[in-house]
C-alpha cells in the first residue's frame, strides 16, 4: 500500500528525513517510535502533503501511484488520514460541518452519492460511541477550547467517519488519560481490517499493550535505524535509546 | 480644491435654505458655515486624515435634491427589509422620509420614533443636549449641521423597554444626479429604558451620492441599547458617518457596524462614558475590494471610575482595496478601575491590498485594566493544511477560513433574523462563498 525509498526532506537548511525506507504492506499496522526531533511528524506530515517541507530525493508510492503528484485533499479523498499531534483550533469553522462536508467530498470521489442529514447523522452517532464522544463538541468550532484529550479523541472520530484506508496517527496517545487511551485504543482495534492499515507514531510502548503492531520501527536522526516485532518496543522501554543507536552505529 | 468646494456648498446653502420645510436650527446651521468657510475640508496633512484623501469627494459637488425623490423599486425595499423580524421601520430615499415605505408596529406608551421633518421647531426633545451638542468636528459635521433636513428622533422614557426593533432605512441615489444627504438620528435613552436600532444605508445599484450622517445617542443611567449601522452602499458611492455615543452610569451600549460598501467609506465614533458603571461594545467589520477605500476611526473616552469598553474590529481586504483603522482610547486620570480592551486583526487576501492599523492608548489613571492588539495577515497555513488534510479542496478552505474570520464579529448578534441577513451580505462580499454553503447553513 505503502513503498517509501530513501526519502530525505528538508526544511529551511536543516536536513530531517535522511534516506528513510519503509513498506507498509494492505492490512497491517506498523508502530513508529523514535527520540524528539528524529523527523516522525515530519514523515507524517509529508505523508498528508504539507508543502512547506521540502523533498529532496526519494520516492513514495500509495497504492502504486506517486503520492508527490497528489495535493493534500486528494491524498485524503484517496483515503489518506492524518491524526495530528497537534490539531489545529479553528474558530468559526464548525466541526460537524466539516465532518460532513469531507465526508461527501471523498464519498463523490469515489463516486458514491452524498448522504443526507439522517444518513450522516446515522454514522456520526455510530462513530461517536465507538470513541466515546461527548455529543456537545459535535457543534463547537473544529478543535477550540478542546481540552488536550478532547482534541484527540476528535481525531479519532474523525478517523472513524472518514473510514479510510491508511490512517496514520501521530502520538495520539500522548496526552490522554488511562480510560481514554484505552477507549482510544478500542475504537483504533475496531477499526483495524485487512484492507486498512494504520501507522502509529508513539513514545510509549503502553499504547501497544492495547493496540498490538505487526512492526515496530525505531526512527532516530532522519533514519529507520532498527526494525522489529511487538517484542522491540518492550526492549527499548528498559533499554533506551541509545542501545540502538550504539547498535546501529557498529552495524 | 477645497476651496471651490466650499464655495460650491456655500452657494448650494443659499438655494437650499428656500426650500427647507422644516426651518429649523438657524443658529448651529450658521455655525457650521462659518466652520465651513474658515476650515474647508481636511486633507491628509490633518492628522485625523492622513491616510483617507477625501478629494474624490470634494471634487463631485453634491447637491441637494430638489424634486421629489425618484421612485424606488419596492423589491428593493423589500430586500432591505428583515422579513422575518417585526421592525418599526422608517424608509427614506435620498435622504426624504417616505411615509408610503414605512411601517409602523405599536410602540409602547410615550415612545417617540419620528422623522425629524414632522417635529416641531419648538419640540423641547429637538434641543435636547444630545442634539445641539455644538461641537462641529470637520467639515462633514459641519456640511450635515447646514444641511440637515430630516433624520430619526427616538425617545425612549425612563423604564420603557421597545421590544421590537427600530430600523431606518436610507436608501440614495439616482441616476441623473450627483446627490448629497445630510441625516441625522438622535436616539435618547431615558433612564432604564432598552431599544435596539438599525440604520440600513443601501445604494441603488451604480449610481453616485453622497451620504453624510451623523448619529447621536445618549444614554441615561441603566438604559441598554443595541445599535447597528449596516453600510451596503453603491460601489460608487462616497459614505460618511459620525457617530457620538455618550453613556451615563451603567449603562451598556452594544454597537456593531458593517462597512460593505462604498467606495470611499469613512466612520467616525465617538463614545464618551461620563459615569460610573457604563459599558459600551463596539463590534467592527469592514470588507473591501477593488478600489475601495474603508477608514474607521474610533475614539473611547473613559471620563469616570468602573467603566468598561471592549472593542473589536475585524477587516477583510481584496483586490487594489484599502482599509485605515484608527482606534484611540483615552482613561482619564480620575477614571480608575477602567476596563479597555481593544483589537483590530486583518486579513490580507490579495497582495496589491493594503490596511493601515494605528492603536493609540492614552491612559492616565493607574488602576486600570487595559489591552490592545492590532494584526494584519493572511490565512494561517495551518488552518488551512488541516482542512485539505480532511478532503476539503484549497479554494473552499481559504473560503472558509476567510468567512469564518469574518462572521466572528457578529457571532453574538441577539436577534437570529440580524445575524443571518448579515451572514448572508458576509457572504455575498467574500471570494467563492458559493463553494462553503454546506459549511455555513
Ligand atoms: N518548520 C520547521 N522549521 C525548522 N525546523 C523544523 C520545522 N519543523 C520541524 N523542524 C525540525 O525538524 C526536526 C524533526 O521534527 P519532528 O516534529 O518531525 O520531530 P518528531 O520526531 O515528531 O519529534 P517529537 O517526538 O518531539 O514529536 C526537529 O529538530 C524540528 O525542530
Ligand atoms: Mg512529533
Amino acid at each position: 500500500m505503502l513503498t517509501i525509498n530513501n526519502l530525505k526532506v528538508g526544511i529551511g537548511n536543516k536536513q530531517i528525513l535522511k534516506g528513510l525506507d519503509l513498506t507498509v504492506n494492505t492490512g497491517e499496522v506498523h508502530a513508529i517510535m523514535g527520540p524528539n526531533g528524529s523527523g516522525k511528524s515530519t514523515l507524517a506530515n509529508v505523508l498528508a502533503g504539507r508543502d512547506n517541507y521540502e523533498v529532496m530525493s526519494g520516492t513514495v508510492e500509495y497504492d502504486g501511484r506517486d503520492l508527490f503528484e497528489l495535493a493534500p485533499e486528494e491524498r485524503a479523498r484517496e483515503g489518506i488520514f492524518l491524526a495530528f499531534q497537534y490539531p489545529v483550533e479553528i474558530p468559526g469553522v464548525n466541526n460537524i460541518y466539516l465532518l460532513k462536508a469531507a465526508l461527501n467530498g471523498i464519498r463523490k470521489h469515489q463516486g458514491k452519492g452524498a448522504l443526507d442529514a439522517v444518513e450522516f447523522l446515522q454514522v456520526v452517532r455510530e462513530k461517536m460511541k465507538l470513541v466515546k464522544m461527548d455529543e456537545s463538541l459535535l457543534n463547537r468550532s473544529v478543535n477550540e477550547g478542546f481540552s488536550g484529550g478532547e482534541k484527540k479523541r476528535n481525531e479519532i472520530f474523525q478517523m472513524a467517519v472518514l473510514d479510510p484506508r491508511l490512517a496514520i496517527l501521530d502520538e495520539t496517545d500522548s496526552g490522554l488519560d488511562i480510560d481514554a487511551l484505552k477507549t482510544v485504543a478500542e475504537g483504533v482495534n475496531s477499526l483495524r481490517n485487512e484492507s486498512r492499515s494504520i501507522v502509529l507514531v508513539t513514545h510509549y510502548q503502553r499504547l501497544l499493550n492495547y493496540i498490538v503492531p505487526d512492526y515496530v520501527h525505531v526512527l532516530s536522526d532522519g533514519k529507520i535505524i532498527r526494525s522489529g516485532s511487538r517484542e522491540l518496543a518492550v526492549e527499548l522501554e528498559e533499554k533506551g535509546y541509545d542501545w540502538v543507536r550504539q547498535e546501529a552505529r557498529a552495524a | 480644491m477645497s476651496e471651490a468646494a466650499v464655495s460650491h456648498y456655500l452657494a448650494e446653502y443659499e438655494q437650499f435654505r428656500d426650500t427647507l420645510t422644516a426651518p429649523w436650527f438657524a443658529q448651529p446651521r450658521a455655525a457650521a458655515l462659518d466652520f465651513l468657510r474658515t476650515n474647508g475640508f481636511p486633507s491628509r496633512r490633518t492628522e485625523q486624515w492622513k491616510y483617507t484623501d477625501v478629494t474624490p469627494i470634494t471634487r463631485k459637488k453634491f447637491t441637494v435634491g430638489r424634486s421629489a425623490p425618484a421612485a424606488v423599486d419596492d423589491a428593493f425595499v423589500d430586500s432591505l427589509r428583515f422579513s422575518r423580524l417585526d421592525c418599526h421601520e422608517l424608509v427614506f430615499i435620498n435622504g426624504s422620509f417616505s411615509a408610503a415605505l414605512s411601517r409602523n408596529e405599536p410602540l409602547p406608551e410615550g415612545v417617540a420614533v419620528q422623522p425629524l421633518q414632522s417635529v416641531k421647531p419648538d419640540d423641547a426633545l429637538l434641543l435636547d443636549s444630545c442634539f445641539v451638542d455644538g461641537e462641529i468636528k470637520n467639515a462633514f459635521s459641519a456640511l450635515n449641521t447646514a444641511f440637515v433636513n430630516d433624520g430619526v428622533l427616538i425617545h425612549v422614557p425612563d423604564n420603557t423597554e421597545v421590544a421590537i426593533p427600530i430600523h431606518i432605512i436610507y436608501i440614495s441615489g439616482q441616476a441623473d444626479a450627483t446627490l448629497m444627504s445630510n441625516p441625522r438620528n438622535l436616539v435618547a435613552l431615558g433612564r432604564n429604558a432598552g431599544a435596539s436600532v438599525i440604520e440600513s444605508f443601501a445604494g441603488i445599484p451604480d449610481t453616485e451620492y453622497l451620504t453624510n450622517n451623523h448619529t447621536a445617542i445618549l444614554g441615561r443611567a441603566g438604559s441598554r441599547l443595541d445599535y447597528y449601522s449596516i453600510q451596503q452602499e453603491s460601489q460608487r458611492a462616497y459614505h460618511i458617518g459620525n457617530t457620538r455615543i455618550r453613556q451615563q452610569a451603567d449603562s451598556r451600549v452594544d454597537c456593531h457596524t458593517l462597512s460593505l460598501g462604498g467606495k470611499l467609506a469613512r466612520s467616525d465614533i465617538d463614545v464618551e462614558l461620563d459615569e460610573p458603571g457604563a459599558e459600551v461594545k463596539l463590534n467592527g467589520l469592514y470588507l473591501t475590494n477593488n478600489r475601495q477605500h474603508v477608514d474607521n476611526h474610533t475614539l473611547v473616552e473613559h471620563k469616570q471610575p468602573h467603566t468598561t469598553s471592549h472593542e473589536h474590529f475585524r477587516g477583510v481586504m481584496n483586490g487594489h482595496s484599502r482599509a485605515v483603522f484608527n482606534g484611540k482610547v483615552i482613561v482619564h486620570e480620575q477614571a480608575q478601575k477602567t476596563e479597555a480592551h481593544q483589537s483590530n486583526a486583518n486579513l490580507l487576501l490579495s497582495g496589491n491590498a493594503e490596511v493601515d492599523t494605528k492603536p493609540e492608548l492614552e491612559i492616565y489613571a493607574d488602576d486600570v485594566k487595559c489591552s490592545h492588539g492590532a494584526t494584519v495577515g493572511q490565512l494561517d497555513e495551518n488552518m488551512l493544511f488541516y482542512l485539505r488534510s480532511r478532503g476539503v479542496d484549497e479554494h473552499t478552505a481559504r473560503s472558509l477560513l476567510t468567512y469564518a474570520f469574518a462572521e466572528e464579529i457578529i457571532r453574538d448578534i441577539r436577534f437570529p433574523e440580524i445575524r443571518e441577513r448579515l451572514e448572508h451580505s458576509i457572504a455575498g462580499e467574500l471570494p467563492d462563498t458559493d463553494l462553503i454553503e454546506e459549511f455555513v447553513k
